[in-house]
């Protein structure tokens, strides 16, 4: 064997490295080639949600429709519309339009090629199945805008969670600094107490609440969806404090040297040093605001004009049950804003998951 | 800072004392007034509605005749006893956390391990799908999966039909059910998938390294190293797991309109609760079925935490 043929079969052999990059590379790939199966079973729901939005009504319940948005497909033939079916002949299948039907035979005519001799076809025709072509429909969600007032559903929506994301945030980032930068008697009690306030059930606190709120005649407005959160809420609070921690002192010193108030220390250095925090805080807040279903519930449930996208949808799957396409349609329309700014700020998201869940 | 000048006026040996003094009480002022409104918050949103509901649970309170409300002791807690909803809804709650809490446990801890690979190509792709369904709105994803496991409209039985299988009916079997619920929750186990990630990540790589070294393979270094280093993580996860399976309500309210079927399969604990207080009107009771859930989820996640502390004992004498 000569020196270059066994360095080749060093170099492409078994063990070398050539063989080894390819090995390691068919691990790669199989590897991901598996997820992407996963990720697709995982998300398959969501493929299902889009087709059957955009499909016709009675589509889905149309035997051999097929599983994409489609229509049966129509020919034209001397001027009348006909349909077209999927018909076997001589061992292939073929679009025909049925022309003319017959108990024992059919008249079928090719749609691409109305002049030709029309196909006498022996079988029943209620045997075929309809041929489909791809449409899409938009019906749905034109039918979801206006029978929910769409706009309106928005809008509370919208109005609700940023209120109540303001609320959380102010509130949040106040005692936050006050649990980062003060020592005073009881703190670390407090801290524990704060902490220990996330695994209170709210089950436990709920009829108090819900009496309360309709004693004050807070029930029918979005005043118990707001108010509760000028309070701060422990998620939050924890979140920002493991921030502003993190901001060295120094600055606030020289601040406060220079003769700012504590009030404009948070304002004017700690928050404006803690915009990736504050955005985790803000946007968790905002969706678990737009997504809350309990609360708008018990509130709201007598009153249509003011309920939040997740109440209307709910009571709209009640009374649409059988209308598969135009549920999908809603369920689409709901999640689109979440969706998308998740998309657009998934790293704030994704990290401030992993401040809260670790770090504890 | 008009008292500072104030204070300058006074002997000398004090000053610096009262200084400190006085500082570290304003400093000490500033604190409880920035969690002020937290401490307020506690007051009227959590440590006055916990006596209130204490007391509530022992009264036939109700909201529509408040006047004719009457103590009536442990009534409420024993009434409980013999209540068929009650203790139907708090098996099903079981049925569903036997089934559906293990399933998110192993699935977020193998997504975890999946996208955390760097075997992966487009690792951040991928964790960022897996995450991103906890993002849709409960109720949009809930009716998402109702149309996903219909029998005649769905798509999931038409799946299982390629393969040869007849798929059940998924909504309106009072078996099937469990699982359907548990498949819907998958799409909400990314935060714990990401923390999972986190964990793993935490773990040091000259351990693994070491491991190698001696011969193991990766699925002993999953076991005897990952998961062991993991515990306290998959812990926190399982009680969080614990919590929300507990507090089970929005998919099961948005299923049946919050009717409880297929024949009560669905009537969870917070249901019940829901319905006996806010639909029916007897507060009194429901005031003590939230006790009832506190105490269960209050005495589930004491023992799990002493199961675990044995599991980590044992793992350390292991070794």
């Amino acid at each position: 064997m000569t020196a270059p043929a066994a360095r080749r079969l060093r170099t492409f052999g078994e063990g070398g490295p050539v063989a080894k990059a390819y090995r390691r590379y068919l691990g790669k790939a199989s590897l991901t080639m598996f997820g992407l199966i996963l990720v697709s079973a995982f998300l398959l729901p969501l493929l299902f949600m889009i087709s059957t939005s955009l499909q016709q009504p009675g589509q889905r319940t149309t035997p051999g429709a097929p599983i994409y948005p489609a229509v049966p497909l129509t020919g034209t033939y001397q001027g009348e519309p006909y349909p077209v079916y999927a018909v076997p002949i001589d061992g292939t299948t073929r679009n025909l339009m049925l022309v003319d039907k017959g108990r024992e035979s059919s008249v079928f005519v090719d749609p691409d090629d109305p002049s030709a001799t029309p196909i006498e076809w022996q079988g029943h025709w209620r045997t075929l199945e309809q041929a489909w072509t791809f449409s899409l429909d938009f019906g749905n969600f034109a039918n979801v805008w206006t029978q929910l007032d769409f706009p309106r559903l928005l809008f509370n929506t919208a109005a609700i969670a940023t209120l109540s994301t303001l609320a959380a945030v102010a509130s949040s980032a106040l005692v936050a600094y006050g649990f980062a930068r003060f020592r005073f008697p009881g703190k670390n009690m407090l801290f524990v107490v704060l902490i220990a306030t996330i695994i209170l059930p709210f089950q436990v606190t709920l009829i108090p609440t819900y009496v309360i709120f309709t004693w004050l005649g807070w029930n029918g407005t979005w005043l118990p969806l707001i108010i509760p959160h000028l309070f701060a809420n422990a998620f939050n609070v924890f979140l920002l404090r493991q921030y502003f921690m993190s901001i060295p002192r120094d600055l606030d010193e020289a601040a406060m040297i220079d003769g700012a108030s504590p009030f404009r220390i948070l304002r004017s250095v700690i928050l404006p040093l803690s915009l990736p925090a504050v955005a985790a805080v803000s946007l968790f807040h905002f969706f678990f605001a737009w997504n809350d279903f309990f609360v708008p519930l018990l509130y709201l449930a007598s009153k249509p004009e003011l309920q939040p996208l997740s109440i209307a949808i709910q009571r709209y799957n009640a009374l649409f049950v059988s209308e598969p396409t135009l549920i999908q349609a809603a369920a689409l329309m709901t999640m689109a804003v979440p969706v998308v700014v998740f998309f657009l700020a998934q790293r704030a998201f994704m990290r401030g998951v992993v401040v809260t869940g670790v770090e504890k | 800072m008009t008292d500072t000048t104030e204070v300058s006026a006074a002997p000398a040996a004090p000053i610096a004392s009262s200084r400190r003094f006085t500082a570290s009480i304003r400093e000490a002022l500033w604190g409880y007034v920035f969690i002020g409104p937290w401490l307020i918050g506690l007051a009227i949103f959590a440590a006055g509605p916990i006596i209130a509901s204490l007391i509530i649970s022992l009264t036939d309170f109700n909201l529509l005749r408040p006047e004719a409300v009457q103590f009536i002791g442990f009534d409420n807690y024993i009434k409980m006893a013999s209540d068929p909803n009650v203790l139907n809804s708090l098996l099903v709650t079981v049925k569903f956390a036997i089934i559906a809490i293990p399933l998110t446990m192993v699935a977020s801890l193998g997504l975890a391990v999946l996208v955390n690979s760097p075997k992966l190509f487009g690792r951040s792709i991928f964790r960022t799908l897996f995450y991103m369904p906890i993002q849709i709105p409960l109720v949009a994803s809930t009716l998402v999966w109702i149309g996903f496991l219909n029998t005649e409209t769905g798509w999931l039985n038409g799946i299982l039909a390629v393969f040869g299988i007849t798929g059940p009916d998924w909504i309106n079997s009072t078996v099937w059910i469990y699982p359907a619920l548990s498949l819907i929750g998958l799409w909400g186990i990314g935060n714990l998938m990401l923390i999972n990630i986190a964990g793993l990540q935490s773990v040091p790589s000259e351990l693994y390294e070491a491991a190698r070294i001696d011969g193991a393979g990766p699925w002993k270094m999953f076991r005897r190293i990952t998961i062991p280093l993991m515990s306290p993580i998959l812990l926190y996860n399982l009680v969080i797991s614990l919590i929300v399976t507990f507090q089970y309500f929005t998919q099961a309210y948005t299923m049946t309109n919050g009717r409880g079927d297929p024949d009560n399969a669905t009537l969870f604990i917070n249901l019940n609760l829901f319905r006996e207080a806010f639909q029916f009107n007897r507060m009194g009771y429901g005031a003590a079925i939230a006790w009832l859930l506190f105490v269960i989820v209050l005495v589930l996640t004491l023992l799990l935490f002493a199961f675990a502390r044995k599991r980590v004992y044992y793992a350390g004498g292991e070794s």
